[in-house]
C-alpha cells in the first residue's frame, strides 16, 4: 500500500463517520442527562430533506444547514412533548418519531426527488492540508467536517470540564437530587433533547448536501440507528464515540477498498467488518464493568415527574 | 406511521373489504393491478422505472385498472405478508419487482391459484406464475464497449449488489467487451451488499476512483455513483434509469429500463383472460431497454456503437456468443452456439480475464 492510499483511505473514513459523529454526540448530552431518544433516524432524514429543498429552493446551502438543525429541532421537541411532558415511554415515543421521521421526509420531499446539487466542496486549509497522510484527512475537508471537528471540542469540553457537563450530568443521575438542588431538570432535559434534534438535523444536511447532495428517500441507510449502538457501545464516553464513529468509517472504507485490490474474503464477512470491529474494539475498551457502570446514566430512559 | 407501512395498513382493510367485494363483482369491476417494490419510489433509479411503468398503465387503462403499490419491501418474510396481503386483497395480477421476493412470489401464487402473479428477474415459474427480465446485459455489453474507447487507465469500476446471477452476467457481458475492444483492461468489482444505500456507493465510487478506475459501473439503484463520477472528473454507466442530468460530463450512457409496454401486455392479457405463465425476456429489440448515448462519445465510437446495438437487435449478434470460458479455462458456452436463457439465468461464474473471485 503506498501512502497515497493510505491517505485517501484515512480522508474517506472521515466523511463516513461524520454523519454518525454528529448524531452520537447529540444523542451522548441527551442520554447523559437520562433522555433515551430512539428517534435519531427520523430526526436525521427529516433534517436532510428540509436541508436539500431549502438549499436547492434558495441556493444558499448555509440555509440549508440552519433550516436542518431547526427541523430536528421540530421533531425533537415532539419527542420532548410526548415523552417529557406527558411522561410517555420513551422508548415507544422514539420508535414512533423514527417511523414518523421516515415518512414526513419521504412525503415532503416526493417532489425534489433526482434533483441535482453541487454540494458543499472539499476546502482545503493551506499548508496544513500538504502535510503527508493527516492533511488530507484532516484539512481538505468540506466545512461541515470542520464543523463537526469544532462541535466535537466543544461538547468534550462542556461534558468534562465545564458546570454545564455536572448540571447534565447530576439530571440524568438522579433527577430528584438535583432538583432538590435547586436544578430546573424538566428544562434541562427538553434542552438536551432539542440540541439532539439539531445535531441529528445538521447529519442530515451533511448526507443530503455534502457526502452524497441529493434527496433520496430513506437514504441515512440506518445510519442513525449506527450512532444510537455507538453510544452506548462508548460506554457514553464522549472520546470513544468519536474513536467508534471513526473506526466504523475506517472498516466501512476498507471493506470497499480491500476488494477493489482484490483481497479475496467473503463480501458478506466483509460486510459485517465495520460492526464487528466497532463493536469489539469498544467493548475492550469497557471490560471493567464497575468504571462503566459509573459512566451509565442512572435514570436513562425512566419517565420523571417534577413537584418533589 | 410511515407511508409504507400505511400502505400496508390499507391494504389489510382492503384484504377484508374486497371478501365482501367479490361476492358482488360484475365484468365492469376495474382489474386490480398491484406492485411491490424493494426501494422507495424516490430512489431515481430501479424501483423509480418500475413506477414509471405503473403510470404508464394506468395511462393506457385510465379507469380499467385499479392499482397500488407497496414500497421499501425487504426481501424475505416481510415480502411474503405484503404479497399475501394483496392476494387476498381481490388483486387480480401482482408484479413483485426484486429477485429475493422470488420464493415469497411462488409460496403465495401456490396458494391464490385465482390470482396472476408476476416476478422479475426470477427463474420459478407456476400456471399462474411468470417470470420477467431486462435483458441488461446487453446494455452491459454496450456500456463495456465505450468503457474500453474511454478508458486511459485500462481499469474499470463495478459496485456490484448482491452476487446474483443478473449480476455476474452484467460483470461478465463488460469484460467480454473488453477483451474484444482493449484486451488488458482490468475491471475491479466491489460488492456494497445493498441495493440502496447513497452514501456506500459514494464511498465505494470513490475508493475505485482512488485505484485509478477512469469507468465506474453501477448495479445498485441511487445516482450517487454518477455524483461521485462527475466530482471525480471520471467517466460512468448510469443504470436503471436515465442519470445523465446527475452527470453532464461522466455519464457515457445510461441501461435505461423501460417496463411500461411489458406491464400493458400483461395486464391486456388479464383482461382477455389469455394470459399465460411465460419467462419474458425483453431487451433492445423489444424496447424494454434503452441506451441514450452522450454527446461525451466521440462520433465515430458512437457509430459503432450503435452498430452493436443494431446487431444485437437483429439477432445477428449476441455478447455471450461462444466460445465462453470460465476463470479455470474451462468451456461453458461452446464456439459456434450462443448461451440460451436457461444458461444465462443460472450464470454463477466469472469468465476469463477477470482476476476476482467470486463471493461464495
Amino acid at each position: 500500500m503506498d501512502l497515497d492510499l493510505i491517505s485517501n483511505i484515512l480522508y474517506a473514513m472521515v466523511r463516513c463517520g461524520t454523519p454518525l459523529l454528529l448524531v452520537a454526540l447529540g444523542e451522548l448530552v441527551c442520554e447523559k442527562t437520562g433522555v433515551l431518544n430512539l428517534g435519531q433516524e427520523g430526526m436525521m432524514l427529516f433534517g436532510a430533506v428540509i436541508g436539500f429543498i431549502v438549499a436547492f429552493s434558495t441556493g444558499s446551502l448555509w440555509l440549508g444547514v440552519l433550516l436542518a438543525c431547526l427541523a430536528g429541532i421540530l421533531l425533537a421537541a415532539l419527542f420532548a412533548l410526548v415523552a417529557l411532558g406527558c411522561q410517555a415511554n420513551q422508548v415507544a415515543t422514539g420508535l414512533a418519531l423514527t417511523i414518523f421521521g421516515i415518512g414526513l421526509s419521504a412525503f415532503v420531499g416526493s417532489a425534489w426527488v433526482g434533483k441535482p446539487l453541487t454540494g458543499f466542496e472539499p476546502l482545503a486549509i493551506p499548508l496544513l492540508s500538504d502535510i503527508p497522510l493527516i492533511g488530507h484527512m484532516l484539512f481538505n475537508q468540506d466545512v461541515l467536517v470542520y464543523l463537526s471537528f469544532a462541535l466535537f471540542a466543544l461538547i468534550t469540553w462542556a461534558l468534562l470540564k465545564s458546570r454545564l457537563g455536572l448540571i447534565l450530568q447530576a439530571v440524568g443521575e438522579n433527577p430528584n437530587a438535583a432538583s432538590a438542588m435547586g436544578l430546573p431538570v424538566m428544562r434541562v432535559r427538553t434542552l438536551a433533547v432539542l440540541f439532539g434534534g439539531a445535531m441529528a438535523g445538521m447529519a442530515g444536511a451533511y448526507l443530503s448536501l455534502a457526502y452524497t447532495p441529493m434527496w433520496a428517500q430513506n437514504m441515512s441507510a440506518g445510519r442513525g440507528w449506527i450512532a444510537l449502538a455507538l453510544v452506548v457501545f462508548a460506554s457514553w464516553r464522549v472520546l470513544r464515540v468519536l474513536l467508534g464513529a471513526y473506526l466504523f468509517g475506517l472498516a466501512s472504507i476498507l471493506h470497499l477498498v480491500a476488494q477493489g485490490i482484490g483481497i479475496s474474503i467473503p463480501a458478506n464477512l466483509l460486510a459485517m467488518l465495520p460492526y464487528v470491529a466497532t463493536i469489539v474494539v469498544l467493548v475492550l475498551l469497557s471490560r471493567d464493568a464497575v468504571r462503566t457502570r459509573l459512566y451509565a446514566p442512572v435514570s436513562l430512559g425512566q419517565p420523571w415527574r417534577g413537584g418533589h | 406511521m410511515s407511508i409504507p407501512s400505511l400502505k400496508r395498513l390499507v391494504l389489510g382493510v382492503a384484504a377484508a373489504i374486497g371478501l365482501t367485494a367479490t361476492l358482488g363483482a360484475h365484468a365492469a369491476d376495474p382489474l386490480k393491478v398491484g406492485f411491490v417494490y424493494i426501494g422507495p419510489i424516490g430512489d431515481h433509479g430501479w424501483t423509480y422505472q418500475h413506477e414509471q411503468g405503473r403510470q404508464a398503465l394506468i395511462k393506457q387503462f385510465g379507469d380499467k385498472v385499479q392499482t397500488s403499490f407497496v414500497e421499501n419491501v425487504a426481501e424475505g418474510a416481510d415480502a411474503e405478508r405484503v404479497i399475501r396481503n394483496m392476494a387476498k386483497g381481490g388483486y387480480d395480477l401482482v408484479f413483485t419487482t426484486s429477485f429475493g421476493y422470488m420464493n415469497p412470489t411462488a409460496k403465495v401464487a401456490k396458494q391464490f391459484p385465482k390470482a396472476t402473479f408476476e416476478h422479475a428477474t426470477g427463474y420459478k415459474q407456476d400456471k399462474n406464475l411468470g417470470t420477467y427480465l431486462s435483458t441488461s446485459y446487453e446494455g452491459r455489453y454496450v456500456g463495456g464497449f465505450l468503457a474500453a474507447k474511454m478508458t486511459k487507465s485500462k481499469k474499470i469500476g463495478y459496485i456490484a449488489s448482491f452476487p446474483i446471477p443478473e449480476v455476474i452476467r452484467d460483470i461478465n457481458a463488460i469484460q467480454l467487451a473488453l477483451d474484444k475492444y482493449n484486451p488488458g483492461t482490468e475491471i475491479k468489482v466491489v460488492w456494497v451488499n445493498s441495493w440502496f444505500d447513497p452514501g456506500k456507493e459514494a464511498d465505494a465510487a470513490n475508493a475505485l476512483i482512488d485505484q485509478g478506475v477512469d469507468v465506474v459501473f453501477q448495479h445498485t439503484d441511487s445516482p450517487a455513483p454518477i455524483q461521485t463520477a462527475e466530482r471525480r472528473g471520471v467517466y460512468a454507466i448510469g443504470y436503471a434509469s436515465d442519470m445523465a442530468h446527475f452527470g453532464p460530463k461522466a455519464v457515457l450512457t445510461s441501461i435505461v429500463n423501460n417496463w411500461g409496454p411489458h406491464y400493458i401486455r400483461s395486464t391486456q392479457a388479464v383482461i382477455d383472460g389469455n394470459w399465460k405463465s411465460q419467462d419474458y425476456w425483453g431487451g433492445l429489440a423489444e424496447g424494454t431497454i434503452e441506451l441514450p448515448i452522450s454527446p461525451l462519445v466521440p462520433a465515430e465510437v458512437k457509430t459503432e456503437a450503435e452498430q452493436i446495438i443494431a446487431g444485437i437487435k437483429d439477432g445477428s449478434f449476441h455478447p455471450f456468443a461462444g466460445p465462453i470460458l470460465d476463470q479455470k479455462g474451462d468451456v461453458r458456452i461452446a464456439a459456434g452456439s450462443v448461451a440460451s436463457n436457461a444458461e444465462l439465468a443460472g450464470m454463477n461464474y466469472y469468465v476469463k480475464g477477470i482476476s476476482a473471485q467470486l463471493p461464495q
